[in-house]
This record gives C-alpha cells, sequence and structure tokens, in this order.
C-alpha cells in the first residue's frame, strides 16, 4: 500500500487503527467511527492528531458536528463500483466545509482517479505503486470537464462564457 | 441541430486517446478482462455471442446526414454492413474487431458522435421526442434540455459509479412519444399556471424484472433549476440506491420502497441546499445552445397543398402511406415523414450501409440534411415540404422505407434477442419476421388499426415487452424457447404495464396465439376502439378464452 | 456423464472458438475436443486458463453436445446459435437479398 498526495508517493504517517486494537498515544492515528463513537473522551485526550475512517453506508453527517477533530477523513471505496464516497467527498467539502485531508481507502484505481480528484480527494491509498506518472495522467489525458464539483477545473460553460 | 464547439471536440477527441490506451493494454496482457472489462463498458463495448458489440449513441435520435454517411462507412470498414438501431435511439453494432474499435471510435469523432456512457452503471444516452421542435403538439423543444442533460451528464465525477445505469428522457408534448414514463427520470415539459415553462419530473420507472411507472415527484421545477434538481436526485439515489442486489439497484425501487412522497421529500431537501450552488447553467449559456436549435429557415406555404391532395386522390399506394407514416407539422405546408425500419420480414430497425447512404442523401435533398432516429426503431424526416412528399416517397419506396406500418401490428419494437445478445433466453427477431409475414397484408394490418407488439428475448426487456399493448417475452424452458404473452400495456402517456396473460406459448405456437388475441379484439371491439381500449374495457377474461379455454 | 465440449470467445474478434485436442483453438465444433469426463473437463479447462492468461481468448466454459456420426452440435439453442451464427439474414430481409 502507498500513499500519494499532491501528486507523489508519500510516506504515510497516518496508522489506521482496527476497532479493538490499541490506538498509539503518541502518533496520528485514523479510527472507525465505531471507535470514536465508543472512545470519543479517550481518543480526543491523547496528545496526537486524529482521524477517522468512514465506510460506505457512513454518510458524512455522522460526523459533521465533530469535524473539528479530525485532520483526516478516509473514505472507503469497498469496491471501485460502489460510488456512494464520491457524494460523501463532496459533501464533506462542499456541504459541512471540511478542509482537512479527505483520503480514499480501499479498492482506489487509477481509472477513478479523476472522477475521486474532482469530488474533493487530496490523498488515495492505492496498491498500483508501478509509476507515478501513470496516476499524473489519469488526472490530465481528459482536460474538459462538463459540471462544477469540489474541484478548481473551470466547467466548459464558464470557459464559453469567459471566451 | 447542435454542433460540438471546441471543448465538446477536445473531451471527445481525448476519449478516444484514452480508449486507445486501454484497448492497446489489454492487447498487450498489462490488463486483465476482468479489469478491462468495466473500462470497455464504460464505453459501449460488450461481448455478445459471436463478436463483440459496439453500442453508439445518437443523442436526443438527432443525426446529420453527414453522420449517417459515417454511420453507413463504419458498417462497412468494421462491420457487416448493417447496424441496428436501439429503443434508446443508439446504434448497435453486432461485430466490430477489439483492435480496430480505437479507429472506429476516431472515425465516429470526426463527425461529433461518440460511445461514451452507452454502457455501465451511468447516464446513459438522453434520449427525447423524436418530432422535437417540429411537432404541432409541442409547448417547447425538448432537445434544447436534452443536450444540456447530455453535457452535465457526460463524465460526471460524482455519478459515474451509481448502484445501476440511469435512463433520462425528455418530451416537450402531452402525446408521449418517448416513453418518459418508463425511465429513471422522466421529463415533461409543461405550462405553469401563470403560463411560464418548466417541467414535470417524474422519477422511478422502468421495465424489466420489476417493471414500475414512473411517479411524479414535481408537478412544476422553473426551467432553469433544472441541473440543479436533476444533482439532487442522483445525490439521493447514489448514497440510498441498493447496492446489495443487482436486481434491486435501479431507482425504482429505491422510489417504491421508501414511498414517493418520502423520496420526494429527500429530493427537496438536498435540492433546497444545492439549487442557488451553481449546478445550474446561466441564461446565456441556456442561450447559447438553444440558438443550435432555433427553427430553420421555412418556406412560406399555404396549409393546403393542391400537389399533394392531387397525389393522393391519384395514388392509392402513396395515399395510404401517407394516412399512416406522415406526422402534422407545425409549419404550414410541411410534413413529419416516417421512414419505417419494419419492412416485411425484415429484422426491426436493422439498416444496411447502403440504406443508410441513401438515406442521407434524401435527407439532404428533402429534409434540411437531418435525419432523426425513434425510440420505436424507424427513422424520420422532420422537415418536408408537401409537394415533395410523393417523390420522397417513391425514393424511399425504392429502398424498402415506405411500409406503411406506422403504429400498427408489423411496427413491432424488438430486441436482437438470441440471435445476437448473450443475455438473452429466446430469439425475437425471427418471431417478429414471422408477425410481419403472418399480417403483411395491408388491408388486414389496417383494419386491426393502432396495435403496438413490443417483443424482448428476456426478462430485461431492452424490447419494452411491458409496455406492449401485445408484448411478447421470450422464456428458457430447458433450452426451449418459449413465448408469454402480456396484454394491455401502453409506452405513451397513458402508461400502463401489461399483464400475463397465461403460460407461455412453444415458438410455432407464439404467432398463432397473436392471430388469436388479434380476432377477439376484432369481434368485440366498439366503434373507434384502438386494441388497448378493448384491452382495458373487456379485461383478459375474453382473451384466456380463446387462448387456453380448448385445454 | 454428457458428452461434452470447452467453448471461448477469441480475444481479438470476440468469434467463438473451440478448444482443439491439441490445445490450440478452432472456429468449428467439429474440430473441438471431446470431453467425456470431470477429469477430461478439468483437463481442457486447465489448457484454456493458460490461454486466458496467454490474453487469447476470455470466458472460457464447458458446454454439452450431441455426437451423431460424423458432426456434433451443441445441446441447448443458446449454444447452436453461437455454434452456427445469428439465424436471421442480417440488416434485410432474405427475399431482398
Amino acid at each position: 500500500m502507498a500513499l500519494i498526495k499532491d501528486g507523489a508517493f508519500v510516506d504515510d504517517a497516518w496508522t489506521t487503527v482496527g476497532d479493538d486494537d490499541p490506538v498509539p498515544g503518541d502518533q496520528p492515528a485514523i479510527v472507525g467511527f465505531e471507535r470514536w463513537q465508543r472512545d470519543r473522551d479517550q481518543l480526543l485526550a491523547r496528545g496526537a492528531p486524529l482521524g477517522v475512517r468512514l465506510s460506505s453506508d457512513q454518510p458524512p453527517a455522522l460526523i459533521a458536528d465533530d469535524l473539528g477533530h479530525f485532520d483526516v477523513v478516509a473514505l472507503e471505496f469497498p469496491r471501485f463500483g460502489d460510488g456512494r464516497a464520491y457524494s460523501y467527498a463532496r459533501l464533506l467539502r462542499q456541504r459541512h466545509g471540511y478542509t482537512g485531508e479527505v483520503r480514499a481507502v480501499g479498492d482506489v484505481l487509477r481509472d477513478q482517479f479523476l472522477f475521486m480528484h474532482r469530488c474533493g480527494f487530496d490523498a488515495f491509498e492505492v496498491t498500483d505503486q508501478t509509476e507515478i506518472g501513470h496516476w499524473q495522467q489519469a488526472l490530465s489525458e481528459i482536460s474538459v470537464v462538463y459540471q462544477p464539483a469540489a474541484d478548481d477545473r473551470p466547467p466548459a460553460p464558464t470557459q464559453r462564457a469567459a471566451t | 441541430m447542435y454542433r460540438y464547439d471546441e471543448f465538446d471536440q477536445t473531451l471527445v477527441d481525448e476519449r478516444v486517446v484514452q480508449f486507445r490506451d486501454q484497448v492497446q493494454r489489454r492487447l498487450s496482457g498489462e490488463l486483465t478482462e476482468p479489469q478491462f472489462k468495466p473500462l470497455r463498458l464504460m464505453n459501449g463495448l460488450y461481448m455478445q455471442l459471436h463478436a463483440y458489440m459496439l453500442r453508439v449513441a445518437i443523442p436526443y435520435g438527432m443525426m446529420s446526414s453527414e453522420q449517417l454517411r459515417m454511420l453507413a462507412h463504419i458498417a462497412r470498414r468494421y462491420d457487416r454492413g448493417y447496424g441496428h438501431f436501439t429503443t434508446r435511439q443508439n446504434i448497435q453494432y453486432n461485430w466490430p474487431k477489439l483492435p480496430e474499435v480505437p479507429d472506429l471510435l476516431a472515425d465516429l469523432a470526426k463527425v461529433q458522435m461518440n460511445a461514451i456512457q452507452t454502457s455501465g452503471n451511468s447516464f446513459r444516452n438522453t434520449t427525447a421526442d423524436q418530432y422535437g421542435g417540429v411537432a404541432a403538439d409541442e409547448i417547447e423543444d425538448p432537445r434544447i434540455w436534452s443536450e444540456i442533460i447530455r453535457q452535465w451528464s457526460t463524465l460526471h465525477p460524482e455519478f459515474s459509479f451509481l448502484p445501476r445505469k440511469f435512463k433520462i428522457a425528455v418530451t416537450g408534448s402531452p402525446n408521449d412519444r418517448a416513453a418518459v414514463r418508463f425511465h429513471d427520470i422522466g421529463i415533461v415539459i409543461v405550462e405553469g399556471d401563470g403560463g411560464e415553462i418548466g417541467f414535470e419530473v417524474l422519477v422511478g420507472g422502468g421495465l424489466g424484472r420489476s417493471p414500475f411507472v414512473a411517479k411524479t415527484i414535481r408537478d412544476f421545477l422553473p426551467k432553469q433549476h433544472l441541473l440543479s434538481y436533476l444533482e439532487a436526485i442522483l445525490r439521493v439515489y447514489n448514497q440510498l440506491g441498493r447496492r446489495d442486489n443487482l436486481f434491486k439497484a435501479r431507482i425504482k425501487i429505491l422510489v417504491h420502497e421508501t414511498g414517493t412522497e418520502e423520496f420526494a421529500r429527500l429530493v427537496e431537501d438536498e435540492w433546497a441546499q444545492i439549487k442557488d450552488a451553481g449546478v445550474d447553467l446561466s441564461v446565456e449559456e441556456v442561450g447559447r445552445i438553444k440558438a443550435y436549435f432555433a427553427p430553420p429557415v421555412y418556406e412560406a406555404l399555404d396549409a393546403d397543398v393542391a400537389e399533394f391532395r392531387a397525389q393522393r386522390d391519384a395514388d392509392p399506394d402513396f395515399d395510404l402511406w401517407a394516412g399512416t407514416n406522415l406526422a402534422p407539422h407545425r409549419q404550414p405546408g410541411y410534413a413529419i415523414v416516417n421512414l419505417s425500419l419494419k419492412p416485411e420480414g425484415g429484422p426491426p430497425g436493422d439498416a444496411t450501409a447502403d440504406q443508410m447512404d441513401r438515406v442521407a442523401d434524401l435527407a439532404d435533398t428533402f429534409s434540411l440534411g437531418e435525419i432523426r432516429v425513434t425510440h420505436e426503431q424507424n427513422l424520420v424526416f422532420a422537415h418536408v415540404r408537401q409537394a415533395d412528399l410523393h417523390e420522397l416517397w417513391t425514393e424511399l419506396t425504392a429502398i424498402a422505407m415506405t411500409t406503411p406500418n406506422m403504429g400498427l401490428i408489423t411496427d413491432t419494437i424488438c430486441c436482437p434477442g438470441l440471435d445476437y445478445c448473450n443475455l438473452a433466453n429466446a430469439r425475437s427477431i425471427p418471431v417478429a419476421q414471422r408477425i410481419s409475414r403472418r399480417f403483411a397484408d395491408l388491408k388486414l394490418q389496417h383494419n386491426i388499426g393502432e396495435l403496438r407488439i413490443k417483443m424482448s428475448g428476456c426478462i430485461n426487456a431492452c424490447g419494452h415487452h411491458h409496455a406492449g399493448h401485445i408484448g411478447i417475452l421470450g422464456v428458457d424452458r430447458k433450452g426451449e424457447e418459449y413465448y408469454q404473452i402480456t396484454l394491455g400495456g401502453s409506452g405513451a402517456e397513458d402508461a400502463s404495464i401489461g399483464k400475463v396473460i397465461g403460460p407461455a406459448f412453444s415458438e410455432d405456437a407464439v404467432v398463432d396465439a397473436v392471430a388469436t388475441v388479434v380476432n377477439v379484439y376484432v369481434a368485440k371491439r366498439k366503434d373507434g376502439e384502438r386494441f388497448l381500449d378493448t384491452c382495458r374495457r373487456i379485461g383478459p377474461e375474453p382473451f384466456k378464452e380463446k387462448l387456453y379455454g380448448a385445454h | 456423464m454428457n458428452l461434452r465440449t470447452l467453448t471461448a470467445n477469441r480475444l481479438g474478434d470476440g468469434a467463438v472458438v473451440y478448444l482443439t485436442g491439441d490445445g490450440d483453438w478452432s472456429r468449428s465444433i467439429n474440430d473441438g475436443r471431446l470431453i467425456t469426463s470431470t477429469e477430461e473437463g478439468d483437463d481442457a479447462l486447465r489448457v484454456a486458463r493458460r490461454c486466458l492468461e496467454a490474453h487469447a481468448v476470455v470466458e472460457p466454459y464447458l458446454i454439452d453436445i450431441i455426437a451423431d456420426t460424423g458432426s456434433r452440435r451443441p445441446a441447448g439453442t443458446r449454444e447452436l446459435i453461437r455454434s452456427r451464427g445469428p439465424s436471421i439474414a442480417a440488416g434485410v430481409p432474405a427475399e431482398q437479398r
């Protein structure tokens, strides 16, 4: 597993912790939503950054009031065809105003990379580590977009108005 | 009609390059079939029984003669000289070779066509009334809004992996020629109380395993909010649509299980939050797209064309055709011409490359170089001077496209069935052919009157059998083909789902069974009653009695 | 057990092919290897899987066939149509071709 951020493979400072595993006290840790609900006070009492991971049937409304506690929200793609997290990412960014890291985890493939990027994901846990160029190409091979989303690509209608 | 600008063209060209790379990776072995399959499906490329099949979108059924000539070229160069027009205003090629598909797509892109999202769990081709802009009964041109939806729904980042495929249809007339009530979203252009134009929005229609007629969730949506409202519907569906069961994943099941009112509330809640968030197009952009659909310059003609009248009087064959295959045009002195793709004994919806070329030429001569495809698998010339009709009829007769059978018993909707399709359980084309031969006699057909037979080779219902006045569904019984008959369906504004009449018939018996049903109707009908009317009035019993009574 | 053979579609053109006795592929079902036991079926599937990995064919599977003297045909309409091609004339009515 490798992490892509800002167009490069980077070291992942975060540890994803299972629901019954011990949470490291001094390292950035990502916990599941159930764990967050169960151990909220202990997790907040730690002195290290905290992230939360939502499965594809856990919409971000569940954590809307707690977003200030999280530096990372990881959204799961249990398989690439389960597209719920695209909506969740946009809601996080555009409805709940979340500005921390939104991380795509699970079945994250380069054929969906552009869509994820457009919906507001900015970190990607991937298994295909062959070449970062392939991933960058996936972001640039289609240069026209028709709809506004959570990215800053200007949609065609906006560009038409400007010309 | 709409013409691509640099943005539209760039996207389609880039998509061809992207797909060429994916095909290359597959052929080189870098991609396995399970990895490649979703990629090819996102570009309309299926593996069928005998070969690959490529589905090409004809957005809301509109084609220029140049585009149709390219479709003919593709049929010749990459296929076996013919194509099949479908119930969703697409064309399918049955024999393309994988290494050549990128070149095929590059050729399509030269004439502003593509196969983007003609399969896969995303938006499919947006379909519309084939008479857009010319129908006498039209409130407003549905093509403008179909094109707006086409662009918005292309490579939508949030909605490219929906629970299941998603089909939108638009009509601008109260008479529904686009089967909008059997779509995931049906959009009906309506006039509001104050005279302003807007949309009635219906959701959750569909055929297949669980047929539903769409329900209205909004009586009147102001025009400028179409895209934000669609985005709200899709966002609700993307999050809540079932992903645990393929057969329950369409939005119709979500609407059914949630309840129409509650679903509408969820959509309205979502919409309230995004309606002013920049999804909707500016007035200027709508205007830009609308300008492409401005009415052409017609000649100022009398509504009464003496020449046309005289030709009808003089030639009974022409008269019969004119009475059956023409539709009223909003412009005096003009007519809408339906070209039948249902000749006696022909596979419904098929056209050869030679026919396509000839139709393109005739469109240039007689109909402003424009052709439309209908969901009933016929073609349309939308701007023909009535004075030219006889000459056009003569030319079309030479390519077997003047069978005077629009809306009649031989104007069958028919899927490719088990002759081509990997999903099919039984053949449908041969049954349609036999029906068209059995009822070939024009006097007989016209005596029977409007009767829409729709036939599918499996439960997925590409042939809309649920919506047929007579529906025929092919089923497999231990390796043998059987056919179940439904009665009383309609795909029009009075949409209804046909009911199964009884046990299925064997291949040998099914055409006789259809004839029996027709005979019951003819015996029981009252003056002016269509088959559907009689069927609704008398119910299934009289039909059952004749079909099964002896047993 | 029923008489069987193994079929697939060719990667390049999607054509229907049958696995032959010597591990090649043929367009004709009459060249297909006859499979008379579970072991022979497993063996054919193993060969097919290698061809799958070599990107020659897709979706291989076993089908029941009926063998008369000299010729074979698949049991069931679907495979019969696969082996013979569409049962209808394409594009135009037969009488006009």
